[in-house]
């Protein structure tokens, strides 16, 4: 599997790349500015980008820009969105054209080798990747003011969080030591509780939520 | 008016520097340098003339003027609520003001009194109500409309006196040579009765006196018309004084603010994530010695490091949030006030024309205070709803913050909008506070500065 890398920080990014060699991803590409991640994202047609939002020579959010341009050039183009902050804002813009196979973390859950990789695969094959802060900053944005939202048992709301990141019911079911029939019940439940059409297909699925939880904002 | 002191006067500099009116006024030789003593008195003599006739002139047209545009004014601005004013003012002020740099001229060119316009530009395309506030907020309006009724009175008078003084004594001297004894007795000629001989010399010898004090009195009488002038219409030491202590007072705030600022960050630092640090750099030692011995607990310890640098890291992300939010960084004020909209736990709606990013510190500052009035709007006002509307113009960023809260909101009262006035006060930026009981709460906030 292909990655163009973007990271301007040389420790950030020798780091990531010898992570991602290590699991047995090839580097087709790692770049340290907006223009050269344009360029290499245009020339070299690779499998997953993974971007940090700040990049040269501007030092404000010149990868996010890239992405999203990229993105409208070749929709659907995966790309794992990296910052030191997450705000909704980015992310809504991320989910903007309904086409998935974005992500969008924390810097800080590299820590996690596993579950990174994890999130570049997932992207990469065209699911979604969104950080636990954004999804709890969306639901306490939601909580308040939705009742549907307020009728989730402790659990469901439990799997509806890992859900809204992105992950699949067998990951959801490992993560929470449960079975996966036990989670594909929980997820029938907080579909036909929120209202939503249920969808067999997991990335389709992971919008749907993500599409309610910041619908009306 | 002879070509002789034509030439001297515009030799002499023209308007900016006195005119040999005032030159003589003040000291009957100065006029005289390059001519003879003999012609220096006959000048003077002239000159006094001018000057009793000029000020005659001024005071029979200033005194309708004068009154005229007092009245106008006062009706205009007393029609504002009708409406009307809202059109009219903008007219009568400039009026107003077309007759003071009149006044100006004069001043400048008969009394050598320079008096320096300062209007607040009016900008040209604006709506009659910003033309009209932008008008009644400038201070030379102000002073215009006290200038007038002063012009009206003792401006009316020293215009006249010089005149009063030159005519008068005319009237004692006709009286001396045999006009009493046409008039009706007694006849007061001053605080002389006249009723025979005796008595018209006695007038005559008062129109004497009086002729010589015009010699004397008159030019620092019209001097005295011109600097009065002057002394309202000309933006006065108070302003620069008031400017003065106004930014005494907020630059103090700001070392202050920054000053306490700053030992935040040092307790939050020295407390959070450096304490952090150190304690994964002891558990990495520990981890190195029980490597071999107890490899369990090590990877115990390992996840305990692990869970200290994620702390450590979110502790620094808050950090960062309070200094410089780094949305404001990466996107302007506009998304980042958009993005802390997200983040309150109250629905709100942000409206934002901003045609460019204004300066760093503008921008930071005009972030914190937003943040601080919405904190406000969660905390006390019990709102659930809320609107943010973020525009520039005429020079200034504007945000307004409402809510459909209870209302009550003060500023001091321990509301923190007194904070936020002080802080915005570095940047001659204002903030003012509509809240009545029951709500809704109106915050509006104004800092001058340039978009780029």
């Amino acid at each position: 599997m292909r990655v163009v890398l973007a990271e301007d920080l040389f420790l950030l990014r020798d780091g990531l790349v010898r992570l991602l060699e290590a699991h047995d991803f090839e580097i087709a590409a790692a770049v340290e500015s907006g223009p050269e991640l344009s360029r290499a994202l245009a020339e070299l047609d690779p499998d997953v980008a993974v971007v940090d939002v700040r990049l040269p020579p501007t030092h404000t959010d010149e990868g996010l820009q890239c992405a999203l341009e990229a993105r409208r050039r070749r929709p659907g183009l995966p790309v794992l969105v990296l910052s030191q902050h997450v705000e909704q804002l980015y992310a809504r813009e991320l989910l903007a054209d309904g086409s998935g196979a974005v992500g969008y973390l924390l810097k800080d859950r590299v820590f996690d080798a596993e579950q990174f990789v994890d999130a570049v695969r997932r992207v990469a094959a065209g699911g979604t990747a969104m950080d636990p802060q954004v999804i709890q900053q969306l639901l306490a944005r939601k909580s308040a003011d939705d009742r549907p939202l307020a009728r989730l048992t402790p659990r469901e709301r439990e799997v509806l969080e890992e859900m809204a990141q992105g992950r699949s019911n067998a990951a959801i079911a490992g993560k929470l030591v449960v079975t996966e029939r036990a989670i594909a019940k929980h997820t029938a439940n907080i579909f036909a509780k929120l209202g939503l059409e249920v969808s067999d297909d997991d990335n389709r699925r992971v919008l749907a939520v993500l599409a309610h939880l910041d619908h009306g904002r | 008016m002879t070509t002789e002191r034509m030439s001297t006067g515009h030799t002499s500099g023209g308007t900016t520097t006195p005119d040999p009116t005032s030159a003589e006024a003040g000291n009957p030789e100065a006029g005289s340098g390059v001519t003879k003593r003999g012609g220096g008195r006959e000048r003077h003599t002239k000159g006094l003339l001018k000057g009793a006739l000029r000020g005659l002139g001024l005071a029979l047209v200033s005194l309708p003027l004068s009154v005229l545009a007092f009245a106008l004014i006062l009706v205009s601005i007393a029609l504002i609520p009708a409406g009307v004013g809202i059109v009219t003012t903008p007219y009568v002020l400039n009026g107003a003001r077309t007759y003071a740099n009149w006044r100006r001229v004069l001043a400048a060119e008969w009394g050598g009194v320079r008096i320096p316009p300062a209007y607040r530009p009016v900008p040209k395309d604006a709506n009659p109500w910003a033309r009209t506030f932008g008008m009644l907020r400038d201070p030379a309006t102000w002073r215009e409309l006290l200038w007038l009724p002063v012009d009206m009175t003792a401006g009316f008078v020293t215009a006249l006196l010089p005149a009063v003084l030159l005519l008068y004594p005319l009237e004692g001297f006709a009286l001396a040579a045999g006009l009493w004894r046409v008039m009706p007795d007694p006849y007061w000629y001053g605080f002389v009765p006249v009723g025979d001989r005796t008595s018209a010399l006695g007038a005559g010898a008062l129109a004497l006196g009086l002729l010589f004090s015009a010699h004397f009195l008159s030019p620092s009488v019209l001097a005295a018309h011109y600097r009065l002038t002057r002394a309202i219409l000309s933006p006065g030491q108070g302003e620069l004084e008031e400017r003065v202590r106004v930014l005494t007072e907020t630059r103090r705030d700001a070392v202050d603010t920054s000053a306490a600022e700053l030992r935040r960050i040092e307790r939050d630092l020295h407390d959070g994530a450096q304490a952090r640090l150190v304690a994964m750099g002891m558990d990495l030692g520990t981890i190195e010695t029980l490597l071999d011995k107890d490899p369990q607990k090590a990877r115990q310890l390992i996840a305990q490091a692990r869970k200290s640098s994620v702390e450590a890291l979110s502790e620094l992300r808050e950090l960062v949030r309070g200094i410089h939010p780094p949305v404001l960084a990466e996107r302007g004020l506009g998304d980042a006030v958009r993005a802390l909209a997200l983040r309150l736990p109250v629905a709100t709606e942000v409206n934002v024309d901003l045609p460019g990013r204004a300066e760093a510190p503008v921008e930071s500052a005009a972030y914190f205070a937003v943040s601080e009035v919405l904190t406000n709007a969660v905390k006390h006002a019990e709102a659930d709803r809320i609107w943010v509307d973020l525009h520039h113009t005429e020079g200034h960023v504007r945000v307004s913050v409402t809510d459909n809260g209870k209302g009550g909101a003060a500023i001091g009262a321990g509301s923190g909008l007194a904070g936020v006035e002080r802080r915005l006060g570095t940047f001659d930026g204002v903030l003012a506070v509509s809240s009545p009981a029951g709500g809704p709460t109106m915050v509006t906030m104004e800092i001058p500065c340039a978009l780029s």
